[in-house]
């Protein structure tokens, strides 16, 4: 990076966007640049983040556009000349500057049954895990997610049909149904046969192309079609 | 808002349809050979109860097919929501499913040209 000062657009509002003078280092990642902007130029700055490590799944925004876990991203992997614009993230309501309600997510994940459901008490043997087993592989594939919402918000079906569930909460589903430990289901699949469900999917893949942590919630939702497609040939629904 | 049956409708019809798409394209090369007439092709599909399954069922599936795909479109890009939603799925499938059927009707139980 030959620049000594990156041209930092912040968006503010809904039509209110600021550019800040951020100095630029040579080992700067945009969560540091935003970090900047409200220690040194606007304390008023609203943004979230945590770990600074890519575990915590706070940091996700809007750069250049495309959504990006903030801590993670070097500045010289995205400045555009030396400007870079950065936003809430999409297909989430705002609640101020950088900072979005994350609720609609993570009560998608519940409605998906991404939840524990055990059939087990405390005096039964730990069920038994086979780690090489067709159903480990495929659950073990989508176990690494950080809830970042990163794939929501690149989500062109959730921008469009915002009762859809999203690509996390079906990849959370997908993940449980594999599960040696899960009981649950009958009721996951039922979860994502419903109007907001995993059969919206167009497969047009942003899930996939922007997962930070490269995970493949388009291919996890393409077996929930297959398991639900299996099911309604069984059950007759 | 495609819930399991409205997918399943849609990936069987399609399934249906590809088959008679091709079928249907195949009789177009092979029928236009030599000119095309009304008469040739009335004189194909008249009284036959072939042609009349083959067709019947083709417009059948592509009502079921269009509708439930316009659906999605009206509903994603065109914001259509609830019963004007679903209304609207209706309207495009048995409007499809009522100029096919006429089309087929005509062409397997007419008299013959112009009748």
């Amino acid at each position: 990076m030959t620049a000594e000062v990156l041209k930092v657009t912040i968006q503010r509002d809904a039509d209110r966007v600021e550019t800040f003078d951020v100095p630029a280092y040579e080992n700067q990642t945009v969560l540091d640049v935003v970090s900047w902007v409200q220690q040194n130029a606007d304390p008023t700055l609203s943004y979230r983040f945590a770990c600074r490590v890519g575990m915590c799944g706070s940091c996700a925004m809007m750069v250049n556009g495309v959504p990006r876990w903030t801590c993670r991203t070097h500045i010289s992997k995205v400045v555009d000349g030396n400007a870079v614009m950065i936003g809430p993230l999409r297909n989430l309501p705002v609640i101020k500057d950088l900072a979005v309600d994350m609720d609609p997510f993570f009560d998608k994940w519940v409605a998906a049954e991404g939840v524990h459901h055990g059939a087990l008490t405390r005096d039964d043997e730990i069920a038994p895990v086979h780690e090489t087993s067709a159903t480990r592989v495929e659950a073990n594939a989508g176990i690494e997610c950080i809830n970042c919402s990163v794939c929501y918000a690149a989500c062109d079906t959730v921008a469009s049909n915002p009762d859809y569930l999203g690509p996390a909460a079906l990849q959370r589903a997908w993940t449980l149904l594999n599960d040696a430990k899960d009981e649950g289901r009958v009721a996951i699949l039922d979860a994502v046969s419903g109007s907001g469900g995993c059969h919206n999917c167009h497969s047009m893949g942003s899930c996939t192309m922007y997962c930070p942590n490269e995970l493949n919630p388009m291919s996890a939702i393409a077996g929930l079609k297959r398991e639900t497609a299996k099911n309604f040939f069984k059950r007759g629904r | 808002m495609l819930s399991l049956r409205l997918y399943m409708f849609q990936r069987l019809s399609a399934l249906l349809t590809a088959p008679f798409v091709v079928g249907h394209l195949a009789v177009m090369i092979y029928a236009i050979q030599g000119g095309l007439s009304a008469a040739e092709i009335l004189e194909r599909t008249q009284g036959s109860v072939l042609w009349f399954l083959f067709y019947g069922i083709f417009v059948v599936a592509v009502s079921i097919h269009g509708a439930i795909g316009l659906r999605a479109i009206a509903l994603e890009w065109g914001g259509l929501k609830g019963a004007a939603l679903e209304g609207f799925m209706w309207l495009v499938g048995l409007g499809l499913l009522a100029l096919g059927a006429r089309a087929v009707w005509a062409v397997t139980f007419s008299q013959g040209v112009g009748v």
